[in-house]
C-alpha cells in the first residue's frame, strides 16, 4: 500500500518561521507610501511621470542585467522596485526623463548589481545614485531652480538651502507645523514628514529596520544640531528643523537602514545611526553641500564593516 | 504550526511543549513481521564473525557482530536472522543492518541475569549501551577523562517531543532507581535532574539535585544546560566530557533502573509521533520497529513527497523509506506534509541579521555563513567561532533568505573533523 511513495529527504530545521526578501520589499514599499502620495498630490502629473518612469526604469536594468549576466530573474523580490521608488521620492518633480534613466542606472546597475546583486552592495544604491547624479549635474539638484515654475500657497524656498545661506533669519517664513505637514519643497517624496515617521514607525514596530539606526540617526541630527544652534543661533537653525527638512526622515527610515550595507550588531547599529545624524548636520553647517544626508549615508556605509567588527563575545570563546 | 506574531522588535520566542498536568497514555505498537537494527560498524569489517543469517535469537540477546569490536546490538525481540547487510547512515556512518524474523513465542534471554545482582560499570557497558534512551555509557569508562558530575536531561531537547517529559513523571520509581545504580557503577557523587519549568518539591528523595529551567527553546541543549545551571561554559571546539559532565536522557535511566529491577534488558522505546496535523501521541514500541508499522497502526496516511523526521522539526533528521527502524535514542517521529516543510533556496544573504540577533551562541552568522559558502571552514572556525555553535537551527528558522545555514555549518563541522582526523592518521 505505501510501497511506492518516495518520502524527501532534507537537513533540518524543518520550519521557518516565514519571513521572506519579497515581504520586506513590498512593506517597505507600503510604508513609503504615504510620503510618496502625498508629493504627488502637491506637484502632479510631472512627479508622477518622474516616479513612475523611476520605478519602471529601475526594474527593467535589473531585469537586463539577470539577463545579461544569465541569473535568475530576481525582480520579483521587489528590491528594485524599492530602489526605484526610494530614488523618485529623493528627486525634484521636473526631473528631466534621461536623469531619471541615469539615475536608476546607477543604483540598480553600479550600486547593486556590480558588485554581486542584492546583499553583496557595499552602499545604499540609492544614496550613491543620489550622490553620483549631485556631484555630475549639480543644478537638477537644486530644488529652487527646478520648482521655480510652481506657485505653491507656503514659501517656495527649498529650507535647507534658505538656513545655510541665510542661517536663522532665512527660516523666519517657515513654520514646523507646516514643514511636518509637507508644505515645503524639496524631493517628491522627502517633504511629507508626517507620512514619512508613520511610515518608519511601522517598519520599525514590524521588524522590518531597525530602531536602533533611525533613532541614533535622528538623535545625533538632533543633538549636533542643538549644540551648533546653541555655539551660534544666529548663524545655525534650530534642531528641529534640521530634523523635518532636507532627507533628514528619508534618511533615517529608509536610506541608512538599508540591510546589506548596515551594521547587525547593536552597538554597532547604535555609532552607526548616530555618526550618519552627526555628519549630516556638520556638512549642512560647515561643509559645501546644501544638505549632508546622502554623503553621511555613504560615509557610514563605509565604516559599516568596521563597525561590525565590535561583536559580542561567542559561547565559548577561547581567546 | 508556528504563527508569526505581527510585531517583531523582539527576537522570537519559541517554547518548549509541555506536557498536560495529565499525562496522555501511550499507545502500544508491536512490530508486525520483522524488527531490524543497525549494528555500528567500523569501515573495514566485512564479514560478520559473531552472527550469521539464520541464527535463532532471543528477546534481549546481546549481537556482537565482530569479534574484535566492543559494538553490539540488543535484540528487541525472539527470531531469526534474516539478513545482514551494510548500511550507510548520516555524515558518513557505517551500519550492519540485522534484520530478523518475528517468532510468534518470545523467549528472553537471560545473560544479563548474572551480571543483574552485582552492578558494575563493566556490566553495564557490556549489555546497556543499546538499551532505549541510549545511554553514553563508554563515556563513564573512559579513564582518560574522569567524570565528576551526571546531569540527567528530563526535558526533550527539541520542540513539540514530550518523551523524556514523560519518563520523569510516569516512571519516577525507575529513575531512582537508575539513579542509586548509576551512583554505585561510576563512583559520581553528583548527579543532576534537569526539569522544565515544574515545582520540585515531588522530587525529594530522588538522590539528584533537581533543577529546573526556562522553558524558552534551545534551553534544554547540552552547552546551554552547561552554563545556566552548572555555571559552566564549555570553550568552543569542546564537549561537556572534556570539563567532567556526563550527559544522560531521562529514558536512559529509567531503562537502566528498570534493567537492575527486572534482571532483564529492556527493549521497549517510548517515543513522541506527531502527526501532519500537528497532534502528539506517546507510542510505546520495540526498538527496531520499522516506522511503516507505527504509521499504519497510527492510521497516519503517507503521500508523495512527504517528508519523515527523526527527532523534532529543529534538530531531527529526515529518513527515506519507511523501513526504517526505531533507534535506541528516537525519542520523537515527526510526520510533515508536503506542504508544511520548510524549502530553502539559492538566493544569497541580504545580511538582515535576524539570524545574528537570534543566535544563542552570539555567533555572526551573516559572515559566517559568507565563509561556508565559499568552503573556507578553517578560516570560519578560527575567525567567526564556527565551533561555538551549539546545533539549535534558530538560524536557518528564521533566515529571511532561506539559506540553509545549520545544514552549512553541520557538513563544515564534519569536514574540519574528517580533516582533523586524517591529520592524526598521517602524523
Amino acid at each position: 500500500m505505501l510501497e511506492q511513495k518516495k518520502l524527501i529527504v532534507s537537513h533540518a530545521p524543518f520550519w521557518h518561521n516565514g519571513n521572506r526578501v519579497t515581504e520586506r520589499s513590498y512593506h517597505t514599499i507600503l510604508a513609503a507610501l504615504p510620503a510618496a502620495l502625498a508629493g504627488l498630490y502637491y506637484y502632479g502629473i510631472p512627479a508622477v511621470a518622474v516616479m513612475c518612469l523611476s520605478v519602471a526604469t529601475a526594474v527593467l536594468w535589473e531585469l537586463g542585467i539577470n539577463l545579461v549576466a544569465k541569473r535568475s530573474i530576481a525582480i520579483g523580490d521587489g528590491n528594485a522596485a524599492v530602489i526605484g521608488l526610494l530614488f523618485g521620492m529623493l528627486v525634484p518633480a521636473t526631473m528631466p526623463w534621461w536623469a531619471v534613466l541615469t539615475g536608476t542606472f546607477i543604483a540598480v546597475v553600479i550600486g547593486k548589481q556590480i558588485f554581486g546583486g542584492i546583499g553583496s552592495n557595499a552602499f545604499n544604491p540609492v544614496a550613491l545614485a543620489v550622490a553620483i547624479m549631485m556631484v555630475s549635474w549639480k543644478h537638477l539638484f537644486d530644488f529652487d531652480g527646478m520648482l521655480l515654475n510652481y506657485d505653491f500657497a507656503f514659501a517656495t524656498a527649498y529650507p535647507i538651502s534658505a538656513a545655510k545661506n541665510f542661517g536663522a533669519p532665512g527660516i523666519a517664513k517657515f513654520d514646523l507645523w507646516n514643514l511636518l505637514l509637507g508644505k515645503q519643497i524639496g524631493g517628491i517624496g522627502a517633504t511629507f514628514g508626517l507620512g514619512l515617521i508613520f511610515g518608519g514607525v511601522y517598519l520599525m514596530l514590524r521588524g522590518f529596520i531597525r530602531w536602533e539606526i533611525s533613532l541614533t540617526f535622528l538623535a545625533g541630527v538632533y543633538c549636533s544640531a542643538f549644540l551648533f544652534n546653541l555655539m551660534d543661533p544666529v548663524r545655525f537653525v534650530g534642531p528641529a528643523f534640521h530634523l523635518l527638512t532636507g532627507y533628514t526622515l528619508i534618511g533615517a527610515f529608509f536610506l541608512a537602514t538599508e540591510d546589506s550595507s548596515s551594521p547587525v550588531n547593536t552597538i554597532p547599529m547604535l555609532i552607526y545611526g548616530a555618526a550618519g545624524g552627526i555628519i549630516t548636520v556638520l556638512i549642512r553647517s560647515i561643509g559645501a553641500y546644501v544638505d549632508g544626508v546622502i554623503l553621511a549615508v555613504l560615509v557610514i556605509n563605509l565604516i559599516h564593516p568596521l563597525l561590525d567588527k565590535i561583536r559580542p563575545k561567542a559561547l565559548g570563546k577561547v581567546v | 504550526m508556528l504563527r508569526k506574531t505581527f510585531f517583531a522588535l523582539t527576537v522570537p520566542r519559541i517554547d518548549y511543549d509541555l506536557l498536560p498536568m495529565v499525562l496522555p497514555k501511550p499507545e502500544k505498537i508491536s512490530p508486525t513481521k520483522y524488527i531490524r537494527l543497525f549494528h555500528a560498524k567500523n569501515g573495514n569489517q566485512s564479514s560478520p564473525t559473531g552472527f550469521h543469517v539464520g541464527d535463532k535469537v532471543k528477546t534481549g540477546q546481546k549481537l556482537a557482530l565482530y569479534g574484535d569490536d566492543p559494538a553490539y546490538v540488543i535484540a528487541s525481540a525472539s527470531g531469526t536472522i534474516r539478513s545482514i547487510s551494510p548500511y550507510s547512515g548520516d555524515f558518513g556512518k557505517n551500519y550492519a543492518a540485522i534484520t530478523i524474523e518475528i517468532d510468534t513465542n518470545e523467549v528472553y534471554d537471560d545473560q544479563f541475569k548474572a551480571q543483574a545482582a552485582e552492578p558494575n560499570l563493566d556490566a553495564a557497558l557490556n549489555h546497556l549501551s543499546f538499551i532505549p534512551g541510549s545511554p553514553p555509557l563508554s563515556t563513564l569508562s573512559d579513564t582518560e577523562q574522569e567524570i565528576k558530575t551526571i546531569v540527567i536531561s528530563g526535558v526533550d531537547s527539541d520542540l513539540l517531543i514530550g518523551t523524556r517529559q514523560y519518563i520523569v513523571k510516569s516512571r519516577f520509581e525507575d529513575v531512582r532507581r537508575g539513579i542509586e545504580i548509576l551512583k554505585k557503577i561510576s563512583g559520581v557523587e553528583q548527579v543532576y535532574l534537569i526539569t522544565a519549568g515544574e515545582t520540585v518539591q515531588t522530587y525529594g528523595h530522588l538522590g539528584a539535585h533537581v533543577k529546573s529551567i526556562d522553558t524558552r527553546y534551545p534551553s534544554a541543549l547540552p552547552q546551554l544546560i552547561m552554563k545556566n545551571v552548572l555555571g559552566e561554559v564549555v570553550p568552543a571546539g569542546k564537549t561537556s566530557a572534556d570539563l567532567g559532565v556526563c550527559f544522560f536522557s531521562s529514558e536512559a535511566v529509567a531503562s537502566i533502573g528498570r534493567a537492575y529491577m527486572d534482571d532483564q534488558i529492556p527493549v521497549t522505546k517510548t517515543l513522541t509521533l506527531i502527526t501532519k496535523d500537528g497532534n502528539r501521541r506517546l507510542i510505546e514500541t520495540k526498538i527496531g520497529t520499522p516506522i511503516r508499522d507505527i504509521l499504519e497502526t497510527c492510521d497516519v496516511s503517507i503521500n508523495e513527497g512527504d517528508r519523515i523526521i527523526f527527532g523534532g522539526p529543529m534538530r531531527g533528521s529526515a529518513v527515506y523509506s519507511l523501513e526504517h527502524p526505531i533507534q535506541p535514542d528516537t525519542d520523537g517521529l515527526l510526520v510533515l506534509d508536503r506542504s508544511n516543510a520548510a524549502y530553502t533556496s539559492e538566493y544569497p544573504c541580504i545580511n538582515c541579521g535576524d539570524c545574528v540577533r537570534v543566535c544563542p551562541a552570539n555567533i555572526q552568522i551573516n559572515v559566517l555563513v559568507r565563509f561556508l559558502e565559499a568552503g573556507q571552514y578553517e578560516a570560519a572556525a578560527e575567525s567567526y567561532d564556527l565551533l561555538s555553535c551549539i546545533d539549535c537551527g534558530l538560524c536557518s528558522f528564521v533566515c529571511v533568505s532561506k539559506i540553509p545555514i545549520y545544514q552549512y555549518i553541520k557538513l563544515a563541522k564534519y569536514e574540519l573533523g574528517r580533516a582533523e582526523a586524517s591529520e592524526e592518521t598521517h602524523a
